[in-house]
């Protein structure tokens, strides 16, 4: 069927059948259910931790027009049961496993890394952008230093493909790409929730057990596609984009802007075959406009050079 | 906090997908999102209206106690924006369509009510573990209240087919917002409804009506959803009399597939406080394990 278009993509040395994948927090082995997982580029788990973790206090999620707002907390079983437990459920595909780790510190990280560079999982993605992990929604890819440390510690961890996980609550994130990139990252994921939160008017309290959480959903792709096509253009790894794609045009969009793959979380919790009805209608695309590789579209968009625009007022204020 | 769950959260999956799926035979989805058709849709008293919907086979294979995820259609000046949780009212193989009894509360119910025979509605399921009906059973004891006036109904029909008797403790405020008592009793079963308006609902009345229906062996297990007060009765006397049962349970939800861990709840595991997913691990749940 795929004949006459190659949806196949590399990041970083791992090869993909095609660029959409999971977020990490909305695939589980439900979506068995609803979808042929042998379909999907990767699997990317639920962030997993050392130690246990219970999750937040809830209510976890609130809606928002175009959006959903969430503090789940990263409830965790630790690491014997990932790899008793969850793993074996996902070894009868033929599908790279991908597994999103976080922890409290860059030993941490690296230990984690180190302990589950293990046959059967493809690559490693550091959730080092959770806005909900650390106190005060503050996290690793905040800063640039504090990246490139935890990145370069889990380069020295791990042989597996590396992806970080960026967080779009900083003032420039290109500049932390470009730190996990110094630091030895294979790839990097654009972005994660943006920090956020709602108060509920009946009660005068904040909607969210966790007070603030993370804004996801179509509302953020405008914000997030351009981190995307700023850090693209800021490092030679392959970025995967990751911010309210729902639809096959999303994924074209991110894809133009720089993209070499895509992530897609929330559009999952409306319409559950999401990820396969963006794999097919992305194929359709591609041959509508007979593009035989989907590589081909990878930071295609096309910018006269009247149009550059003038990104100065854009930079931060250091 | 602004999604409420509608309605129920209730639900539950009867099992079977999951395991199957990987290698050697042909890939099939046991859960889909689909667009079904409303056949009817009617009010049937001053807050619930009954819903019947024309859908596929996976969807109307749907099980007691399982649920379906609704996409809502936007009421004017509202955008709900999640799927809301909607248990099972009824589910008819052969005809290919599901009903769903709703109280109007939210946005999402809001905009349930905008539709009219012949629109399509969006419906993912079915979802979630159901109840179980044990074969040996022959007198069963169901106890509902506000949501579990739906959620409960189906197990007329399964208990009928099951050769079980019901006895339905249908409990609202007033009489008049009473529902499913003429399904039950078309089942063949006997309804006890007690109402706030006639000082009947409070647990001291219940437990006295459950008592004596344990005293005259008319009650091999308990149903129950709806009320966590009557849930606590339940729990009294299932434990005094050594008798099994089983609670559909509620919680505010998102994907409803298990996949993000918004609808945890604590239970109770022989002493041990266990988190679980309502949609994943339920919405049915063993009624000892349950805290309210």
């Amino acid at each position: 069927m795929s004949a006459d278009v190659d949806l196949s993509v590399s990041i970083g040395g791992l090869r993909l059948r095609n660029p959409v994948m999971p977020a990490s927090g909305t695939f589980a082995e439900g979506l068995e259910r609803v979808m042929d997982f042998n379909r999907l580029g990767a699997f990317v788990t639920k962030t997993i931790t050392r130690e246990l973790r219970a999750g937040n206090p809830l209510p976890r999620v609130v809606e928002r027009p175009g959006s959903l707002i969430n503090a789940i907390g990263i409830p965790s079983k630790g690491v014997p049961y990932f790899v008793e437990k969850t793993m074996p459920h996902y070894a009868p595909y033929d599908t790279p496993l991908v597994v999103s780790i976080s922890a409290p510190t860059a030993e941490g990280f690296a230990s984690l890394a180190a302990e589950l560079s293990i046959p059967g999982i493809a690559a490693i993605e550091a959730n080092i952008s959770c806005p909900n992990i650390e106190e005060d929604g503050k996290a690793f890819a905040m800063r640039a230093e504090s990246t490139e440390n935890v990145t370069r510690q889990l380069r020295a961890a791990t042989d597996l493909p590396l992806w970080v996980k960026l967080t779009p609550n900083t003032g420039d994130v290109p500049e932390v790409a470009r730190a996990a990139e110094a630091a030895g990252a294979d790839a990097v994921v654009v972005a994660n929730t943006i920090l956020s939160m709602a108060i509920d008017l009946k009660s005068f309290k904040p909607c969210l057990g966790n007070i603030m959480g993370g804004l996801s959903g179509p509302a953020i792709k405008p914000i997030v596609l351009r981190q995307v096509f700023q850090c693209a253009k800021a490092v030679k790894i392959p970025v995967i984009g990751c911010g309210g794609i729902s639809t096959a045009d999303d994924a074209v969009e991110y894809m133009l802007a720089g993209a070499s793959a895509v992530q897609v979380g929330t559009a999952t919790f409306l319409q559950p075959a999401a990820m396969t009805t963006i794999i097919d209608d992305l194929e359709t695309f591609c041959r509508h406009r007979e593009i035989s590789r989907v590589t081909d579209l990878i930071g295609g968009v096309v910018i006269e050079e009247a149009d550059e625009p003038d990104l100065a007022w854009l930079d931060p204020v250091s | 906090m602004s999604i409420h769950l509608d309605h129920a959260g209730i639900a539950a999956i009867p099992v079977g997908g999951a395991e199957a799926a990987a290698s050697c035979t042909p890939w099939k989805a046991s859960v889909v999102a689909e667009l079904a058709e409303v056949v009817s849709h009617e009010a049937v008293n001053s807050e619930y209206r009954h819903l019947v919907l024309g859908c596929g086979p996976e969807a109307a294979a749907a099980l007691p106690g399982q649920f379906f995820q609704l996409l809502c259609p936007h009421p004017l000046g509202e955008q709900p924006f999640l799927r809301r949780p909607m248990s099972l009212y009824g589910a008819d193989p052969d005809r290919r369509q599901v009903e769903f009894l709703y109280k109007v509360t939210g946005a999402g119910t809001r905009g349930l009510d905008t539709l009219k025979i012949g629109d399509r509605l969006d419906i993912m399921g079915p979802l979630g573990t159901g109840f179980t009906l044990d074969p040996a059973w022959r007198n069963i004891v169901v106890v509902a209240r506000g949501a579990g006036l739906a959620t409960l109904a189906p197990l007329a029909r399964a208990a009928k087919a099951n050769g079980t008797h019901i006895t339905a403790v249908l409990s609202a405020r007033r009489p008049d917002l009473l529902v499913s008592v003429e399904l039950f009793q078309s089942q063949g079963a006997d309804v006890v409804a007690v109402t706030d308006a006639e000082a009947s609902s409070g647990p001291a009345n219940v437990e006295r009506i459950l008592r004596r229906l344990i005293a005259d062996g008319r009650c091999d297990a308990f149903f129950t959803c709806g009320s966590s007060r009557l849930m606590r009765v339940q729990q009294r006397l299932a434990r005094e009399f050594g008798l099994p049962g089983q609670v559909a349970m509620e919680q505010q939800m998102a994907c409803g597939i298990g996949l993000c861990y918004c609808c945890v709840r604590d239970f109770n595991v022989d002493g041990e406080i266990v988190s679980r997913r309502v949609c994943w691990d339920g919405p049915v749940f063993d009624l000892m394990e349950a805290l309210p």
